[in-house]
C-alpha cells in the first residue's frame, strides 16, 4: 500500500460506547503540515454529554513529530482538568512516553512568571522607590570616592602606579587623533557659520574672535568631554563591569583592598589630569580649523587672523575652558566607574552599564556647562 | 533548626554560624542556618543548583551582610566587629572563586604577589620567592609571566588557589572548585585541597554539588534546601548517605537513585565519628 504524503492529517471522533469517545488519528502529523485544531476537538468533546473516558486510535498514523505531541498535550491537559479519564494505550509507544515526560516535570511553584499587571499606583510607587534607592546608592558611591580622594591627598590611598600610567596613556595620548579631527572640524564649522553672517557687514575678520572665544571658553571642553564619555567612560564601565562579573572585585574586597581606591581612584586621577591637557590641545586645533576657513575662503591673512584671535581672547576664557575640562573629566570618570561598579552579574548588564555610563556622562557635561556658564556670568568672569 | 548552645570560644571550634538568615531585599535566600566548623575540618556546604550556597559563602567571607544571625571566627563575631577588626579577620581568609577571579590586568605572578604587597612589608626579592613557591605548589611555575586570559580554565583555578594561599590563610573557602573541570583535573584539585589542608593546617569550607568531591574530601557537611530555604541535614556526607531519612537528601546524595544507596561503604569511612542530625524539613 502506498501512503500518500499529500493526505492531510485528520482527527475524527467516534463514540465507542455511552461513556467513551475515541479520537482516530490519520495521516502524517508533522509540524510543517496543516494539522487539525485541538480547540475544535475539545469543543466537540465538551459538547458530548455523559462522557467519562477519551481513548485514541493511531493505526492510520503514518508520521508524527512535536506537532502531534502539542495537539495531544493540549487535549490531555484539558481532559484531565475536566475530570475525564484519558486512555493513552492507543497511541504509539514513543508518543506515550514523551507525553508522560511532559506532564511529569514538576514545575517549581512560583517559577512561572505571574501575568498580573500591577496597577498604575503600584508602578508609580515602584519607580519612585527605585529612583530613591538609586540616588541613595549614587550618593554613597560619590561619598566613597570623596573619602578615597582625601586618602589620596594624605598619601594613604593604595593603587598601582602602573595602572595610573596605563590609564593616562589610554585616556590621554591615545585620544589625540580623534580629538584632533573633531575639534578641527568644529572650528571649521563655527567659522563657516559665522562667515556667512559676518561677510554681509564686511566684518569677516571677526570670525577669528568667534572661533577663538567659542572654542576656548566652551566648545573645546564640551566636545572633548563628549568624546571622552564615548571613548573612555564607556571603556571604564565595561572594564569594571566585566571585573564585577568575573568576581575580580569580590576578590579585592575579601583581601581588604578597597575597590574604590584600587580601581576608581586611578581612573579619576588620570582623567582629571588629562582632560585639561586635551582641552588645551582641542583649543589649538579648533583655532587652526577656523584659520583654515579664514585664509582659504575669506581671504584673510594668517598674521591678521592670529593677531585678531590674540586680541579678542582673555586669559579668563582659557581658565574657564580648562576648569570645565577638569570638571568634565571627573564627571566622565565618576559616571563610568559608578555604572561599572554597580553592574549586575551578566553580559547584558555590562552592556547596560556601558550605555548608562555614556548617557549619564553626557547629561552631566551639559548640566555642568549650564551651571558654569551661569556662575561665570554672575561672577563676571 | 534547634541548636544546642555552642562554646564559640573553644579552641577546637573554628567557625560557628548561628541562626544566619540571608536575603536580597524581600527575596529570602536561606534562613536559620546554624553549624559549627572544627579546626582542620573540610566542611562541605552542599545543595542543589540555585539553593543559595554561593550567597551563604559570600556571607561567610564578609561580602554580604546577613539579615540576621551571627558568624564567629575564633570566637569573634564577624558582623558585629568594627571594620578594622573585620579586615584583620579577612586577612586570615583565602578564597577561591568559581571562575578563579584572577585580576585580568595582572600576570599570574603579580596576582599572587598583590596580597603579599598589601599586607606584608617584605622586600620585593622575598615576595618573588614566595610567589614562585606558591605557583609551584599548584604546578604553575612556568607560567608566572602569563596573563589570566592566556591560560586554560583549570590553570586559572589553580592560579586562583595559589593567590588564595598567598598569605598562608587559616581558612580556605572554595566556591564550586571542580565546576568546569574535567574529572581528572577535578580529582587532582581535590587531592591538592587535602594536601594543603594537611600541610598548612588550614580549615577548609567548600561550596559544591560535586558528589565525587563531597565523598572524597568532605568530613562534615550541611545540606541546604531550595524549597524550605534552610538546612535540612548536617553530618558526615557518608553518614548522611547511610542514615539520612530525608528523601531530598538521599535523592541528592544518590544522584536521584535512592536504591543505589548502600554502595561501597568502607569501614574506616563508616567509623567517622561526626554526629548526624537530620531533620525538620517537614
Amino acid at each position: 500500500m502506498i501512503t500518500h504524503s499529500a493526505d492531510p492529517a485528520r482527527a475524527t471522533l467516534s463514540r465507542l460506547n455511552d461513556d467513551t469517545l475515541q479520537i482516530v488519528l490519520d495521516g502524517p502529523w508533522k509540524v510543517s503540515s496543516a494539522l487539525p485544531s485541538a480547540e475544535e476537538v475539545l469543543r466537540q468533546i465538551r459538547s458530548t454529554p455523559g462522557l467519562r473516558r477519551v481513548s485514541f486510535d493511531s493505526k492510520g498514523l503514518t508520521e508524527w513529530d512535536s506537532g502531534l505531541l502539542a495537539f495531544l498535550a493540549r487535549i490531555v491537559k484539558d481532559c484531565t482538568a475536566t475530570a475525564l479519564t484519558v486512555e493513552k494505550e492507543g497511541l504509539p509507544e514513543g508518543v506515550r512516553r514523551l507525553l508522560d515526560l511532559a506532564s511529569a516535570v514538576p514545575e517549581r511553584s512560583g517559577a512561572r512568571r505571574g501575568e498580573v499587571r500591577p496597577s498604575f499606583l503600584v508602578r508609580v510607587g515602584d519607580v519612585v522607590t527605585t529612583f530613591w534607592r538609586g540616588s541613595h546608592d549614587n550618593f554613597a558611591f560619590i561619598g566613597e570616592v570623596a573619602v578615597a580622594t582625601a586618602r589620596l591627598f594624605t598619601g594613604r590611598a593604595r593603587f598601582q602606579a602602573r595602572d595610573l600610567f596605563l590609564i593616562i596613556q589610554e585616556a590621554g595620548a591615545q585620544a589625540l587623533p580623534i580629538v584632533s579631527l573633531i575639534s578641527l572640524l568644529v572650528g571649521v564649522i563655527l567659522a563657516y557659520v559665522g562667515a556667512i553672517q559676518l561677510r554681509i557687514f564686511g566684518a569677516q575678520i571677526y570670525v577669528a574672535s568667534l572661533v577663538g572665544i567659542g572654542m576656548v571658553r566652551a566648545l573645546a571642553a564640551i566636545m572633548t568631554g563628549i568624546i571622552m564619555a564615548g571613548r573612555t567612560g564607556a571603556s571604564f564601565a565595561a572594564r569594571l563591569g566585566t571585573m564585577q562579573v568575573n568576581e575580580e572585585i569580590d576578590a579585592l574586597q575579601t583581601l581588604g583592598i578597597s575597590p574604590v581606591e584600587f580601581l576608581v581612584l586611578p581612573r579619576m586621577v588620570a582623567l582629571s589630569l588629562m582632560m585639561p591637557l586635551l582641552c588645551l590641545y582641542a583649543d589649538l586645533m579648533g583655532i587652526l580649523g577656523g584659520m583654515l576657513v579664514g585664509v582659504l575662503i575669506l581671504d584673510l591673512n594668517y598674521l591678521e587672523y592670529y593677531a585678531k584671535t590674540i586680541e579678542s581672547l582673555r586669559l579668563n576664557d582659557l581658565w574657564v575652558g580648562l576648569f570645565s575640562g577638569a570638571v568634565f573629566g571627573v564627571l566622565v570618570a565618576l559616571a563610568g566607574c559608578l555604572r561599572g561598579m554597580r553592574c549586575g552579574r551578566s553580559a547584558s548588564a555590562v552592556g547596560e552599564a556601558t550605555t548608562s555610563a555614556v548617557v549619564t556622562s553626557i547629561v552631566g557635561i551639559i548640566v555642568a556647562t549650564a551651571i558654569i556658564t551661569v556662575a561665570c556670568d554672575i561672577l563676571g568672569i | 533548626m534547634v541548636t544546642e548552645s555552642v562554646d564559640v570560644t573553644s579552641t577546637d571550634t573554628h567557625i560557628v554560624v548561628e541562626n544566619l538568615t540571608i536575603a536580597y531585599g524581600d527575596f529570602l535566600i536561606q534562613r536559620d542556618l546554624s553549624f559549627t566548623v572544627k579546626r582542620g575540618d573540610i566542611f562541605v556546604i552542599m545543595g542543589g543548583s540555585g539553593c543559595g550556597k554561593s550567597t551563604v559563602l559570600r556571607a561567610l567571607t564578609g561580602l554580604k551582610c546577613p539579615d540576621s544571625g551571627r558568624v564567629f571566627y575564633n570566637g569573634v563575631s564577624f558582623w558585629d566587629a568594627d571594620p578594622a577588626e573585620q579586615k584583620r579577620l579577612m586577612r586570615r581568609f583565602g578564597v577561591l572563586y568559581q571562575s578563579g577571579a584572577l585580576w585580568s590586568s595582572l600576570t599570574l605572578a603579580e596576582n599572587v604577589a598583590l596580597p603579599l604587597q598589601e599586607y606584608t612589608a617584605l622586600p620585593p626579592a622575598r615576595i618573588d620567592e614566595l610567589v614562585s613557591l606558591k605557583l609551584s605548589l599548584v604546578g604553575l611555575s612556568d607560567f608566572e609571566g602569563y596573563y589570566p586570559s592566556e591560560i586554560s580554565g583549570g590553570m586559572r583555578k589553580r592560579a586562583g588557589l595559589a593567590r588564595a594561599m598567598a598569605l598562608d590563610p587559616e581558612i580556605l573557602f572554595f566556591d564550586e572548585p571542580s565546576a568546569g573541570l574535567d574529572p581528572v583535573s577535578a580529582r587532582l584539585l581535590d587531592d591538592l585541597i587535602l594536601e594543603l589542608r594537611d600541610s598548612l593546617g588550614a580549615t577548609v569550607v567548600i561550596v559544591t554539588h560535586e558528589l565525587a568531591s563531597i565523598y572524597a574530601i568532605g568530613n562534615n557537611s550541611v545540606f541546604l534546601d531550595s524549597e524550605t530555604k534552610t538546612m535540612i541535614a548536617s553530618g558526615t556526607p557518608r553518614r548522611l548517605l547511610a542514615e539520612s531519612t530525608d528523601p531530598k537528601v538521599i535523592n541528592f546524595l544518590t544522584r536521584g537513585e535512592p536504591e543505589k544507596r548502600h554502595f561501597q561503604e568502607t569501614p574506616d569511612q563508616a567509623a567517622a565519628q561526626d554526629t548526624l542530625t537530620t531533620g525538620d524539613s517537614a
